[in-house]
C-alpha cells in the first residue's frame, strides 16, 4: 500500500510576545490509501495544529511533511455553509474557487447530491436544513473537489448526541464508499473506535505520539454495528486506560 | 368563543393584521390631528400665522412656487447633490475599507486620524471648504460627503474585521486566495451591514448638503431656508423643512426596498 501522507520527526511551536509555546514534538506517522486514521488526545494537545500542518496552512519548524496539500480536503468543526447561498451554490464553492466548474464536475456534484439525499434540497438555504443534513452538505462540498485525503476536525462536535451517532455513521460510510483516506480528530473515544482503522494517541502539550492502536473489525460493519461488538468494548477499555494515564 | 368557524391559525393571522391596521390608523390620526390643530389655531388667531404659518398658507405658497418653476429647481438640485455625494460616499467607503482590510498595519496607522475626523463637527469644515474650493456644486457635494464618510469607513471596517475567522479558514481549506476570501465571504457577509450604513448615510449626506447650501449656494432647499429667513418669508422656510422631511422619508424608503430585493433574492 502506498502512503499518501508521511510525517517525519515534525516539531512545531507557536510564538507570541510572552515566549515560545511548543505544540507538537517529534511526530511520526503515515496514512495509506483508503485508510481511516483517528487522532485522539487531551485538550490542547495540538490536534488542530497537526491538521493545519497537513493542509499546508502552517509549515513545520523541524522535520518534514510529505504529501500533496492540493489533494487534501478539510472539513471544519461546524458546517460553515454560507447563509446567502443555496445548498447547491454552497457545494459548488470549492470548484468555483479552483476554477474547475465544468459540466463534468457539475454532474459529479449532482450525482453526490442525489446519492446522499440532498438533491431535493439543493435550492434551499442552509437554515432550512437539519444539523445532520447540513453536515452532509459540508462533506459533499469537500468531496466534489475530489480530494484523496479528508481532514475532519471534530466535525460532529456541534451536533446533539443522537444526531451525532447517525451523522458519524453516515459520513463514515460515505468516506468508505468514495474510497477516500481520512484523518479524524476527536475527543470522543467511542467515536474513534467506531470509525477508524487505526488510532493515534497524542500526549498533552507538547503533543507527541505515545501509542498507536490498530483496530481490526469486519469491514462490512457500519460504525453503529461496531459499537455492539465485544471487540469494541475491549478497545474502549484499552483506550480509556491509556487516556487516563495522560491526565494527572 | 366568537369565531367558532375559525381555526387558531386564522385567528392569529386576523389578530396580527388587526394590530397592523390599528398602528397605521393611529399614525395617520396623529398627522392629521396635528395639521387640523395647526390650521384651526392659525385661523382663530391662537398662534401668529405670520411666524408659524398654516397648512393652507403653505399649500398656496407651494402652488405658486411650483407654478413659477422655482421649487422644482431647488428640490432637484438638493436631491441631485445628495444622491451624488451619497454614491461617492459608498464607493469611496468600499474602496478605502478594502484597502485597509488588505493592509492591517496601514489601518492601525490611520485609525486615530479617522476617529478624530469622525468626531469633528463637519459643519465647522464647511466655511473652510467654501473658501478653498469656491461656492459651487463640487464644494456642496464634498460637504455632504465629509459628514458621512469617516463614520461609514469605521463601521464597515469593523464589520469586515468581525467576519467569522472560521469562514475565512473554510475558503483557505478550499484552496482559495485573499481575493476569494474578500469576494466569497467578507463582502457577501457584510451586505446587511452595508445596507444599515447606507440607511444612516443617506440622511447624513442630506444634512451635509443642506449645511453646504446654507453657506455657499444660490439654489437648493438649504438656500431657500437661508433666503427665507433673511427676507422673513417664514412660509418658505417651513415649506422647505416639510419637503426635506418628505425627501428623507422617500430616500430611506427606497433604500429599504432595495435592501429587501437584495436580501430576499
Amino acid at each position: 500500500m502506498q502512503n499518501i501522507l508521511e510525517f517525519h520527526e515534525v516539531d512545531y511551536a507557536y510564538h507570541s510576545m510572552d515566549g515560545e509555546v511548543p505544540a507538537l514534538e517529534n511526530i511520526n506517522f503515515t496514512v495509506g490509501e483508503e485508510e481511516f486514521l483517528v487522532i485522539v488526545g487531551p485538550s490542547g494537545c495540538g490536534k488542530s495544529t497537526l491538521l493545519d500542518l497537513i493542509f499546508g496552512l502552517l509549515q513545520p519548524e523541524h522535520g518534514s511533511v510529505i504529501g500533496d496539500p492540493d489533494a487534501v480536503g478539510y472539513m471544519l468543526q461546524k458546517d460553515h455553509l454560507f447563509g446567502w447561498r443555496t445548498i447547491e451554490k454552497n457545494i459548488l464553492l470549492g470548484l468555483e474557487i479552483q476554477h474547475r466548474l465544468t459540466p463534468d464536475t457539475r454532474a459529479y456534484a449532482t450525482e453526490l447530491l442525489k446519492k446522499y439525499g440532498l438533491y431535493e434540497f439543493r435550492k434551499k438555504r442552509p437554515s432550512e436544513l437539519s444539523g445532520g443534513m447540513r453536515q452532509r452538505a459540508a462533506l459533499i462540498r469537500t468531496l466534489v473537489t475530489r480530494p484523496q485525503l479528508l481532514l475532519l476536525d471534530e466535525p460532529f462536535s456541534a451536533l446533539d448526541y443522537q444526531t451525532r451517532l447517525n451523522v458519524a455513521d453516515d459520513i463514515g460510510s460515505i468516506i468508505r464508499s468514495e474510497k477516500k483516506s481520512a484523518i479524524l480528530v476527536t475527543h470522543d473515544l467511542s467515536e474513534a473506535i467506531s470509525m477508524g482503522d487505526r488510532i493515534l494517541i497524542l500526549s498533552a502539550r507538547p503533543g507527541t505520539v505515545i501509542r498507536t492502536i490498530d483496530l481490526n473489525f469486519d469491514p462490512a460493519l457500519s460504525s453503529i454495528e461496531r459499537r455492539e461488538t465485544d471487540a469494541f468494548k475491549q478497545y474502549f477499555s484499552e483506550l480509556w486506560k491509556e487516556m487516563n494515564q495522560l491526565v494527572p | 368563543m366568537y369565531h367558532k368557524n375559525l381555526s387558531a391559525q386564522e385567528l392569529y393571522v386576523r389578530r396580527q393584521k388587526h394590530t397592523k391596521i390599528v398602528i397605521r390608523v393611529v399614525q395617520l390620526a396623529i398627522l392629521f390631528s396635528f395639521l387640523i390643530l395647526w390650521e384651526v389655531s392659525a385661523s382663530f388667531g391662537w398662534i401668529d400665522s405670520f411666524i408659524f404659518s398654516s397648512p393652507s398658507k403653505l399649500y398656496i405658497c407651494f402652488r405658486s412656487l411650483l407654478a413659477s418653476g422655482d421649487l422644482t429647481g431647488h428640490i432637484g438640485i438638493t436631491l441631485l447633490e445628495t444622491l451624488v455625494s451619497f454614491a461617492l460616499v459608498i464607493l469611496t467607503t468600499l474602496v478605502i475599507t478594502v484597502l485597509l482590510w488588505l493592509n492591517k498595519p496601514l489601518s492601525k496607522i490611520i485609525e486615530p486620524y479617522l476617529v478624530v475626523l469622525n468626531s469633528l463637527p463637519k459643519s465647522a469644515l464647511a466655511p473652510l471648504l467654501i473658501v478653498w474650493l469656491g461656492a459651487n456644486y463640487k464644494t456642496i457635494i464634498l460637504t455632504g460627503m465629509s459628514v458621512a464618510i469617516f463614520g461609514s469607513i469605521l463601521n464597515l471596517y469593523t464589520g469586515f474585521m468581525e467576519t467569522s475567522p472560521d469562514k475565512i479558514k473554510l475558503i483557505r481549506a478550499l484552496h482559495g486566495n485573499t481575493a476569494h476570501v474578500l469576494f466569497k465571504v467578507v463582502l457577501p457577509a457584510n451586505i446587511p451591514n452595508l445596507f444599515s450604513i447606507m440607511k444612516v448615510n443617506i440622511g447624513l449626506c442630506l444634512v451635509g448638503v443642506i449645511i453646504g447650501e446654507f453657506i455657499g449656494s444660490k439654489q437648493g432647499l438649504g438656500y431657500m431656508i437661508i433666503y427665507g429667513s433673511q427676507v422673513f418669508k417664514l412660509d418658505w422656510i417651513i415649506l422647505s423643512i416639510l419637503i426635506l422631511c418628505v425627501i428623507a422619508m422617500l430616500l430611506y424608503f427606497l433604500l429599504g426596498r432595495l435592501e429587501h430585493r437584495f436580501t430576499c433574492e
